[in-house]
């Protein structure tokens, strides 16, 4: 039975186990119940900055402490860093300042709060601002690991994570997993999916489906949106000839655009992406949502089929 | 750092010339609120300030961050007179390479502890910073000046909630109430009402004072710095006055964002005793 767990999670668990570092410090918008950096408070509230519901202030206040030396990691929801998106971009890009900002509950996936609460935009305006990492892991082991690899980074960076739980696909598997290199989870040589966050698990579902029709798929988890593992997409481009991405998120400047930057700049080769299409989402559950957006493993397994036609 | 009243005055004048001649000399930049913050900057920075100009990353330094970042003619000219930076440095305001970037910047320029020019950011980041000296058990202290216009941005306002809230003694405000902005006066753009009972309200002590006049701004910065004023934000709401010194730009919305002209560049030299008439 595989095990199920949100990224969230893993976010949580790993601020304790980077809270020997006496630097560390957590920054909190009212939401620490629901982007796990609870438990860090419970454990080190000296160390937990409660900025009410500002996240303007939040993420400022995370520069002044970078500046000092400090590392800060701030987190809220996904949609609500969007509003402290001129503070990211002046007070923590420009200056170059290690803050770490976590927007949790991002993409459709998010559920039945609805609209107003699904980030799609995220990945894309974060990708935009110079010095910022961009990462989007897709289970908890994975989420923990790329965290606590965030302090020696020493630049800031934006990490989504998700509410819902998804399947676990790194138990065991923690030395594989680095900042800025994508992961390949199948190999196959038909087709290449490129997926981050929840789509990942959807994407090796397309994969098993595409299997039993007699199509090899290479499967990429691609965590780090920014900087892009431009290594990896030549390899697949190579053995593959044909690349499906999918994402969360819209299909608009996320990671579809990611990969398409790379491949229009270096490798050619037919892309199909699969991504919220351009619209706002509504209330419905996790699954519910992934076919309302047409980016459940269904829709990725017939973008693998169009992008090998277009061989 | 004992200084007299007339050194400060005069520290103050010189400053005024660097920063007519750093806007002349660009034909850019911002004059108007340069001018209204300086007698305020040099008190400040000549009898306050814990800070090594030779060791500008000195970590247990007083931190000063200037919000109302477009007024750097103002804080170059103090941190020129201080030795962080060269007079001839002065001369790279707004140029391609310059140490002395348009609006002031952290990565450019030694002394500069925050990189603004975004109004709305600088008070939340000395809030950064003071709550990173309470972690350190230092008694470094952050300063902030914020400009009248900028109070209308928001996120002031989550700063200032905040601070309180975790009171922080060592975080200390100047506000350059100077009553004019880019596109005209204050009262006109948006009317603030009663500035003193908003900070009041939101928990800090609050001091008003004549921020032309050297006696009263010592007093006001011996208030930001007094033991009773220690246990939780502190501002002092200094009344300046837009362009103040040079008689064509004081109360002029025109100069928050233009140069002098050639004539009106030797008319300042004038009245600032630079050159004789």
């Amino acid at each position: 039975m595989t095990r199920m767990a949100a990224t969230r999670d893993g976010y949580g668990q790993a601020l304790l186990d980077l809270a020997d570092n006496e630097k560390v410090v957590v920054l909190e918008a009212d939401l620490g119940k629901s982007t796990k950096s609870l438990h860090f408070r419970k454990s080190y509230p000296d160390r937990t900055i409660s900025c009410g519901i500002g996240e303007q202030n939040m993420l400022l206040v995370g520069a002044g402490m970078a500046a000092s030396g400090y590392i800060p990691f701030a987190s809220t929801f996904a949609i609500f860093t969007e509003r402290a998106f001129e503070q990211m971009r002046n007070g923590i890009a420009r200056p170059n300042l290690a803050v770490h900002l976590c927007g949790s509950h991002g993409g459709t996936h998010t559920g039945t709060d609805g609209s107003s609460a699904q980030s799609i935009e995220d990945l894309a305006v974060f990708r935009t601002l110079p010095n910022v990492v961009v990462m989007h892991p897709c289970d908890d082991v994975s989420t923990r690991v790329l965290t606590t690899q965030l302090p020696a980074l020493g630049k800031p960076s934006y990490m989504r994570t998700a509410r819902n739980k998804t399947p676990v696909l790194y138990d065991g598997r923690e030395n594989e997993i680095q900042i800025g290199k994508g992961i390949t989870l199948k190999e196959g040589s038909d087709v290449a999916i490129v997926a981050c966050g929840v789509l990942v698990s959807e994407s090796l579902k397309a994969a098993e489906a595409l299997a039993e029709q007699g199509i090899n798929a290479t499967v990429v988890d691609m965590h780090t949106l920014k900087p892009i593992d431009g290594a990896l997409i030549d390899t697949i481009v190579a053995r593959c000839g044909a690349l499906v991405t999918a994402e969360d998120h819209n299909v608009i400047g996320g990671l579809g655009s990611a990969v398409a930057e790379h491949l229009v700049a270096n490798n050619f080769a037919p892309l199909e992406m699969v991504g919220v299409p351009d619209r706002f989402g509504e209330s419905g559950q996790a699954d519910e949502m992934l076919e309302v957006m047409q980016i459940s493993a269904h829709y990725i397994a017939l973008a693998a089929k169009k992008a090998i036609s277009r061989k | 750092m004992a200084k007299s009243i007339s050194e400060l005055e005069e520290i103050a004048r010189k400053c005024r010339v660097e920063i007519v001649k750093m806007v002349h000399r660009a034909q850019a930049g911002h004059p108007g609120g340069s001018l209204s913050e300086i007698d305020l900057l040099a008190a400040l920075y000549a009898t306050r300030m814990r800070v090594r100009p030779d060791e500008p990353r000195w970590q247990d330094r007083d931190r000063f961050i200037l919000s109302k970042g477009h007024a750097s003619p103002g804080m170059y000219s103090i941190l020129a007179e201080m030795g962080f930076i060269s007079h001839e440095d002065l001369k790279s305001y707004r140029v391609l390479g310059g140490v002395c970037q348009g609006h002031v910047d952290m990565k450019w320029c030694p002394g500069v502890d925050f990189s603004a020019g975004s109004l709305g950011m600088g008070l939340s980041f000395g809030m950064g910073c003071a709550t990173a000296a309470r972690l350190d058990e230092s008694e470094r202290r952050a300063f902030v000046m914020i400009g009248d216009g900028e109070m209308q941005e928001g996120s002031v306002w989550e700063a200032a909630m905040a601070a309180a809230h975790h009171e922080l003694g060592n975080l200390k405000v100047i506000l350059d109430r100077n009553r004019i902005q880019n596109d005209d006066f204050c009262e006109v753009q948006m009317r603030m009402f009663d500035i003193p009972a908003k900070w009041k309200a939101f928990g800090w002590n609050v001091k008003e004072i004549d921020g032309h006049n050297m006696t009263e701004i010592m007093e006001g910065l011996d208030f930001l710095e007094a033991p009773e004023n220690c246990n939780g934000p502190s501002i002092l709401i200094a009344h300046t006055i837009k362009g103040a010194g040079i008689s064509y730009m004081e109360n002029n919305p025109s100069f928050h964002g233009a140069a002098p002209n050639d004539e009106q560049f030797h008319q300042a030299m004038v009245e600032l005793g630079e050159v004789d008439a």
